[in-house]
């Protein structure tokens, strides 16, 4: 109501901006992924049936509405691979959401409490993994977790143990690409929230009696919740819908959402159920990122 | 409510033992020593302040009181314990702060209840304490607001019923009304005496506001460079400063260097470069010195058309400067005037405007004798 008063014509025109991008670049493509998720499988260019074609006239438009079904998404719900590549992706996503919060919450805790000349080189040292690229980090780890790689010289090395282990393909490796992968993530909205809070506040908790473990349950941890949840849903969303890393460091016995859907499109080329795995695994997260809205909004209010 | 409010347990403490006693303790930052073997003595239910111009030390003190600085030298003695090495959580001394950190992510009432819950008091205790506490400050109503759905008086409140709650054998006040504006600040101060009175509790109060140190406090300590210049209480401070710079930092003065010429039936005559020879009562303490100042407050100063007449047999009791009015300020309550003497010097002087119609009231540009008595003025050594 009063973005009306403050902002001017071309203010306004501004702000239709984003909503342009979002109407083109996601509303426009997701129709197209929806209509193929209704479409079947066929042999032909492109894969599906029916396809639209507007010079046919309006009848022809109707014939193709009509042929339009659900039965994608039943085969879903009734074939069990699907079910459990998005319950293993729901396990995955949680599982390293969780590992991470443990092991990115003490690290933003400890570059919050940096001196301030200290903390931007802290944050530059979080941030500058992302100056290589994401696939070749992904493949020095396959270097490093192999059979007569780096870690198992080291552990052989140190005698703790006598056989090379088996690092590669296991779930212990895809894990640990992971939580590598996302830690900045998770530790940046952390510590722009820690870094933030006024010290007075530990102070006042300590000088009411609280010990310094007290006042970091009681003050601390309370009110850095905004951050954790920001964390955690800037993880667990595309952890979700991860493919490389459990492609490159998890074994193949079960797969990832991701993963599946990769399989539906290119290897058994059925666009029609990758996209219904789309559109799914996408109604599955919105439902966290109108959760993570609803607890920026809130934040918002209590700091305005 | 206050009367169900117990007296300070300290209270039981001998007289003549002070309840906190600062015992030449120090601290240095990166090698600038913000407290500088520091002595003071605080007796219970004083209400004193730590007055100083900022980085004077102050705050680090008070911080060290509290237990988030730890001294580098010295004991903080309370109650005859030594608390330098205590940690904040286990010092029976509670503090308000500046900008008050009140807990966003609670309500009033878990704020002022919070240092009772870590106390390990009952439900039924912290129910009881904090219905008190928001009786004192005058918050009901408010219990179960957000401290940012409150407005900057009502935090101040807040603060301190929070810092009150767990009944501290000392009470330390980081400037704790800076934030608020004049208006409420006065009234402010009126409530921080009266609640003092009532509780009967040790507070000490930091601030750089003289005129706040000056209304709430029984005694105040003015510090610089992280030393005490002077320990009195606020007439004393005013009236009898130890030195120039206790003179000029708190309130107006009139300063004028000179030389001790003679001294006869208690009057020194010193003779200045800008004030010819000024004639003052000596003082309690010999002069050792020959290079003094002569400090007379503006109100002490009075202006004249002509020279008063003298006392009979008294005729060199009076300092008279003669010079021109070339600057005159009307405050409401008093008139502030500049005369610049015949020597190139000005001399300020404040009178009340003690009637609505001044027909006598002294322009600028007018020729005006300043005259005050050798009782007004005060001489400084250093």
């Amino acid at each position: 109501m009063s973005a009306r008063r403050i902002f001017t014509r071309p203010a306004r025109l501004a702000a239709i901006l984003p909503y342009l991008w979002m109407v083109l670049f996601f509303l426009v493509p997701f129709g197209f992924v929806l209509k193929i998720s209704l479409s079947q499988t066929a042999i032909a260019q492109p894969p599906y049936l029916p396809v639209f074609d507007p010079t046919q006239g309006f009848a022809a438009i109707k014939a193709a509405l009509a042929e339009l079904s659900l039965d994608n998404f039943r085969l879903l719900v009734s074939d069990n691979l699907y079910v459990f590549s998005y319950s293993r992706s729901l396990v995955v996503a949680v599982v390293s959401t969780s590992i991470l919060l443990v092991i990115g919450y003490p690290i933003a805790y400890g570059m919050a409490r940096l001196p301030r000349r200290w903390q931007g080189i802290a944050m530059m040292l979080v941030i500058v993994p992302f100056w290589t690229s994401f696939l070749i980090r992904i493949y020095a780890w396959i270097n490093i977790l192999q059979h007569d790689g780096l870690l198992n010289k080291i552990l052989l090395a140190l005698h703790l143990v006598s056989t090379p282990v088996v690092w590669l393909s296991t779930d212990s490796a895809m894990y640990l690409g992971i939580v590598y992968s996302y830690l900045p993530f998770m530790i940046l909205p952390l510590y722009a929230t820690l870094a933030k809070m006024d010290p007075a506040l530990l102070e006042a908790a300590g000088d009411l009696g609280a010990s310094p473990r007290q006042a970091f349950w009681v003050v601390t941890f309370p009110l850095s919740l905004p951050g954790v949840a920001a964390g955690a849903l800037l993880c667990f969303i595309p952890i979700m819908g991860e493919f490389v890393i459990p492609d490159l460091l998890a074994g193949s016995n079960s797969l990832m959402i991701g993963q599946t859907l990769w399989l539906e499109f290119f290897t058994n080329k059925d666009w029609p159920v990758a996209s219904a795995v789309a559109v799914v695994l996408l109604v599955l997260l919105v439902g966290p990122l109108v959760l993570y809205d609803r607890l920026q909004r809130r934040e918002l209010e209590g700091s305005g | 409510m206050a009367e169900k409010f117990s007296k300070l347990e300290a209270g039981a403490d001998a007289a003549d033992v002070p309840l906190l006693r600062i015992d030449a303790v120090a601290k240095k930052f990166g090698g600038i020593r913000a407290v500088d073997r520091l002595s003071l003595d605080i007796r219970a239910g004083e209400f004193f302040a730590l007055l100083g111009p900022s980085g004077c030390g102050k705050t680090t003190l008070l911080r060290m009181l509290a237990g988030f600085e730890t001294p580098d030298e010295g004991r903080i003695l309370l109650g005859g314990k030594d608390i330098a090495q205590v940690l904040p959580h286990q010092r029976p001394i509670n503090m308000m702060f500046q900008n008050y950190a009140l807990f966003p992510h609670l309500t009033v009432r878990d704020n002022i209840a919070f240092g009772l819950k870590r106390a390990g008091l009952s439900r039924s205790q912290i129910n009881t304490r904090v219905a008190e506490m928001v009786g004192l400050v005058k918050l009901e109503g408010l219990e179960q607001r957000k401290p940012d759905q409150i407005s900057g008086g009502q935090k101040q409140r807040v603060a301190l019923a929070r810092s009150l709650a767990r009944r501290p054998k000392v009470l330390l006040l980081d400037e704790p009304l800076a934030a608020l504006d004049k208006k409420l600040r006065e009234s402010t101060q009126a409530e921080l005496m009266e609640l003092q009175r009532r509780l009967g509790m040790t507070f000490i109060i930091v601030t750089h506001d003289q005129e706040e140190a000056m209304t709430v406090a029984s005694r105040i300590g003015v510090m610089d460079a992280g030393r005490l210049e002077q320990v009195a209480t606020p007439r004393e401070l005013y009236e009898a400063p130890i030195s120039r710079w206790i003179a000029e930092f708190v309130g107006d003065v009139n300063l004028f260097e000179g030389q001790v010429e003679s001294r006869e039936a208690g009057r020194l005559a010193v003779s200045t470069r800008v004030a010819g020879t000024i004639m003052v009562a000596e003082p309690h303490q010999p002069i050792s010195k020959t290079v003094v100042a002569v400090a007379i407050r503006p109100e002490k100063v009075k202006l004249s058309r002509r020279a008063p007449v003298p006392d009979e047999g008294n005729a060199h009791s009076i300092n008279r400067l003669e010079g021109i009015v070339t600057d005159v300020s009307y405050l409401g309550g008093i008139t502030t005037y500049k005369v610049k003497l015949d020597s190139g010097a000005v001399v300020r002087s404040s009178m009340a405007n003690t009637a609505r119609i001044d027909l006598d009231a002294y322009n600028a540009s007018q020729r005006v004798v300043a005259w005050f008595t050798p009782d007004d003025c005060v001489v400084l050594e250093q």
